[in-house]
């Protein structure tokens, strides 16, 4: 079945694919660019740079999210760095090598065209961040510093410390201010999408909330994008903020979008761990932290000395023995799963027993402190305050957590879903990454889907719209859009049962983590299934929402996400069932090596799963894209 | 371990508020502050009762949303310390504990612990930016920037926006949020050309919001999670006078 899916990849060789076809990418004359409308939902990376970007363009930007400020958005958080094919510190990298090892860490498993743009304009990306006054590393010669990270041999990685995300997105915001400021752009803080109006097939607008009022309130545009991130916050526990949530890529797909690889989600292997039951996170410990630190685990199964007092001989550096070749910088993947292996196997440490060692110790012998406190800092701290324990003096404790979501909303080469008109960039598409994350691609492919792809594609289609007025929004679409969305808030506030929606989170959370988690199985899948329609149906007659819809309410927002999430849960599920096969973070205990890893099938596999809704409660229905690779040899992955 | 909070509850903006007290059993020395408040909201749910709101995202020390006065100071008693990664252990059992929203006039409350601070956003609007359009910059390491300057423009870049410099001041002045800006940006040979502009615009701005003026406390600096430095604030003057002198 293929039908919907035109990927639209240019003709041409790989490296020119992308220059040909901005050649033919049709423009709009600025004086039209005034007329058109384009809401931009989401102000991360991807969303800051869309907007800001178009807004220098000259269309007229509405953009939307749902914190105070759009500097707060979730990119804020990211520690570790930005990749970029620079090539600064002559160690051969190259766009190609870039593009290789992303690939290759996507475990062949995203489209060579667009990953390969992706490492053609990260180049630009650090030139404005740059210009913008991000202030990465530099060395003592004024020239800025790169570090490997995340399972390469190059230097290529920029960053400010652990602040990387905080310190391009302050740069993205301050850009966006800007336009802000010279009217291009108008910001709506403290709005929800609620969900996307489409009319005549087209995506021309969204329903959003007011969250300090509750007033549903209709905008329309020309072109819609979302760039409304990942939807890791379905484990409940996990890295990312607490508000992150899949609702607007989940109601563009229930509104014709197609969504793919949703279960591709990648688990971190550096988190704190779970350290008690009211925890509602768990923080990331940036990766960069593999480059010093050593990863054990004692030899002797519940050894519970402490870690200082077990000698050398008697600890197990289990990445270093098992992956001689990359040690503690294996993929994330490959950490995740062997940190799960030992602590499975008896050997984990901490309370719990899920737990592993990141030490510090060697490191800080032969480096000195002064630079483990330069590197790492503010990670240690942030470490010890939560924890009480000090990285400095003992070994973290690290494992792995629900981290990143490589699916999203399919996406052709111009960054348009299936729906016309509708846009998705950055951690709520799919288009870059496959199964398997190359660490600091996000940033890069965030900033450059939103500073130098869309803006050139979405002129080509809104090239056809330079004589469409401006979209009204009293049309009967907007209407049904609109009593949809008050029908659902109304029956979330009138269930009034017993439990809170932060309950029917947890225990979604834990159905999630278990079955559809750092491993899958067949069983463990279909149990899932059962599991989550029961979640489900109780959900639906057992939530109480306090207060009331036409206030600030926190609680109906998060009723409103879980909703969404227990849906989109479910096709999780379906697409781990249906791709029988190990790739990159999606492990199927079916398809193993002898020694453990995982096993791709590129004969019956090497595809795009895109999911097209069917109906509330009906299988989702199956469309592939087959994945061509003309330019690399689908290779296997080893690490040894 | 047990704790009674003295909770400031309202509405909306244009409502009253008032002091609510609640007790709290069984809350863990490991939980952060914001879990503790997320295990009032259960209960008071399952009780029928309002729930606190407050704001919180990343629940990290990194975005900046959260921000309450916690016995008398903005984000609680620990140094450079958001109040989501403020721990209970930091308490004593069966402590009375007072939470209070950010006061300031250019802080109105919307609603219990949650505050309006658009104002900081309306003053980076006004000149917090470098400009530069996306595709018009030159290679990164063409204009090599000295290390140091680096270094300073990261500290200040790291500040993140919550608003206790101008809940802890006296005056409510917004000094230390723009001069952490400004010194920010005053590091990069790329920023020179319009900073006499931005630093009069910003420093206007943030007049004309209602934020109070600067009369030297260091209450901001005590309080503030990231460390910004007062001595940026010397910068900012600096920079402000060197600015009106060109006029
Ligand atoms: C702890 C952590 C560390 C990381 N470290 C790195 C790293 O070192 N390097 C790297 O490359 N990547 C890293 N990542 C991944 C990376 O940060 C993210 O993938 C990336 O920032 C996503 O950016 P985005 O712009 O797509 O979305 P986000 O930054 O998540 O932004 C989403 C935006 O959408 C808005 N939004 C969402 N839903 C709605 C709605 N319904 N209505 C209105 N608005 C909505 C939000 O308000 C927000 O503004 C890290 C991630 C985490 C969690
Ligand atoms: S200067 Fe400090 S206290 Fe003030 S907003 Fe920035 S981080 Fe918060
Ligand atoms: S919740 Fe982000 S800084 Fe506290």
């Amino acid at each position: 079945m293929m039908s919907k899916l035109d990927a639209k990849i240019p003709d041409g060789p790989l490296a020119d694919k992308w220059t040909n076809h901005k050649a033919k990418l049709r423009l709009v004359n600025p004086a039209n660019r005034r007329k058109l409308d384009i809401i931009v939902v989401g102000t991360g990376l991807a969303g800051a740079s869309a907007a800001s970007t178009l807004g220098e363009l000259g269309y007229n930007v509405k953009v939307f999210c749902y914190q105070d400020s759009p500097r707060r958005a979730h990119s804020v958080a990211a520690q570790g760095g930005i990749n970029a094919a620079k090539n600064y510190k002559n160690d051969n990298d190259s766009v190609y090598r870039l593009f290789y090892d992303m690939l290759k860490g996507g475990d062949f498993r995203a489209r060579e065209a667009n990953v390969y743009r992706a490492a053609e304009v990260s180049n630009l990306v650090i030139d404005h961040y740059t210009a913008l006054g991000v202030p990465f590393a530099r060395d003592y010669g004024g020239l800025i510093e790169n570090r490997s990270f995340g399972g390469v041999q190059v230097s290529r990685t920029f960053y400010a410390k652990g602040q990387t995300g905080q310190q391009c997105l302050i740069g993205a915001y301050s850009a966006l201010s800007r336009q802000i400021d010279k009217g291009t752009v108008t910001m709506y803080p403290r709005r929800e999408m609620m969900d996307l109006v489409v009319i005549d097939g087209k995506a021309r607008g969204i329903i959003a909330r007011n969250l300090v009022t509750g007033e549903i309130e209709r905008h329309s545009a020309h072109a819609v994008v979302l760039a409304t991130g990942g939807y890791g916050t379905i484990y409940y526990l996990s890295t990312l903020a607490l508000n992150s949530n899949g609702s607007a890529a989940w109601r563009a797909h229930k509104r014709g979008a197609l969504f793919a690889n949703p279960s591709f989600v990648q688990i971190h292997p550096t988190s704190i761990p779970v350290l008690n039951d009211h925890q509602c996170k768990l923080t990331l410990m940036s990766e960069s932290l593999r480059n010093d630190g050593r990863v054990w685990v004692p030899k002797k199964k519940g050894d519970t000395r402490k870690p200082n007092e077990i000698p050398e001989e008697e600890r197990d550096y289990y990445l270093e023995r098992r992956y001689p070749a990359f040690g503690n910088l294996v993929p994330r993947d490959v950490a995740s799963r062997a940190a799960k292996e030992r602590c499975d196997a008896g050997y984990g440490v901490g309370p719990t027993g899920l737990s592993v060692y990141l030490d510090f110790r060697d490191a800080i012998q032969k480096k000195g402190r002064k630079y483990i406190e330069d590197s790492y800092g503010n990670l240690f701290e942030m470490y010890e305050k939560i924890t009480g324990e000090s990285p400095y003096e003992v070994p973290m404790r690290i494992y792995p957590a629900g981290h990143y979501t490589m699916g999203g909303l399919w996406v052709d080469y111009n960054l348009m879903t299936t729906i016309p008109g509708l846009y998705a960039i950055g951690e709520a598409n799919f288009s870059d990454h496959g199964a398997n994350r190359l660490g600091a691609s996000s940033l890069m492919q965030t900033s450059g889907d939103g500073y130098f792809i869309l803006p050139y594609t979405i002129s080509d289609y809104l090239a056809d719209d330079i004589r469409t007025p401006k979209i009204p929004t009293n049309t009967p679409e907007f209407d049904a859009a609109e009593k949809e969305v008050k029908e659902r808030i109304d029956r979330l506030m009138s269930i009034n049962g017993t439990e809170t929606a932060t309950s029917f989170h947890k225990r979604l959370g834990k159905i999630m983590w278990d079955y559809c988690g750092m491993v899958r199985n067949e069983e463990g899948l279909k149990k899932a299934l059962g599991l989550l329609d029961e979640l489900k149906e109780e959900f639906w007659k057992n939530l109480k929402v306090p207060d009331t819809a036409n206030e600030m309410n926190q609680e109906l927002e998060k009723a409103n996400r879980i909703a969404d999430f227990l849906e989109l849960g479910k096709l999780l599920v379906y697409d781990a069932l249906n791709r029988r096969e190990s790739c990159g973070a999606h492990f199927r205990e079916e398809s193993q090596t002898e020694t453990g890893e995982a096993k791709r099938d590129d004969q019956n596999f090497a595809y795009v799963a895109a999911w097209e809704f069917a109906g509330d409660g009906n299988e989702p229905i199956l469309h592939k894209e087959e994945l061509k690779f003309e330019y690399v040899k689908l290779q296997e992955r080893s690490y040894k | 371990m047990k704790v009674k909070l003295k909770i400031w509850r309202q509405k909306d903006s244009r409502s009253k508020g008032k002091f609510e007290i609640y007790e709290l059993d069984n809350v863990a020395p490991d939980m952060s502050f914001l879990e503790m408040l997320d295990a009032l909201n259960q209960k008071l749910i399952k009780e029928g009762k309002s729930p606190v709101a407050f704001d919180h995202d990343c629940r990290e020390g990194i975005c900046g949303s959260c921000g309450i006065y916690i016995n008398g100071r903005p984000h609680g008693n620990d140094h450079r310390t958001t109040t989501c990664e403020l721990r209970l252990r930091r308490f004593k059992d069966g402590e009375t504990i007072t939470i209070e929203p950010w006061r300031a006039a250019a802080f109105p409350v919307v609603k219990d612990l949650v505050v309006d601070r658009s104002a900081f956003d309306k003053i980076i609007q006004a000149g917090g930016y470098i400009s530069v359009n996306a595709g018009a910059a030159q290679d990164a390491n063409a204009i090599p920037v000295p290390k140091h300057n680096a270094d300073v423009a990261f500290d200040t870049a790291s500040c993140i926006g919550c608003g206790a410099c101008v809940a802890a001041c006296k005056n409510a002045s917004a000094m230390l949020f723009v001069a952490a800006k400004i010194t920010h940006l005053a590091q990069f040979p790329q920023g020179r050309v319009e900073a006499p502009e931005r630093v009069k615009r910003m420093v206007a701005k943030m007049d004309e919001l209602g934020f109070g003026s600067c009369t030297n406390t260091r209450a901001c600096e005590a309080e503030c999670p990231k460390g910004i430095s007062i001595s940026t604030i010397a910068k900012l003057n600096r920079e402000f006078i060197s600015a009106k002198l060109k006029d």
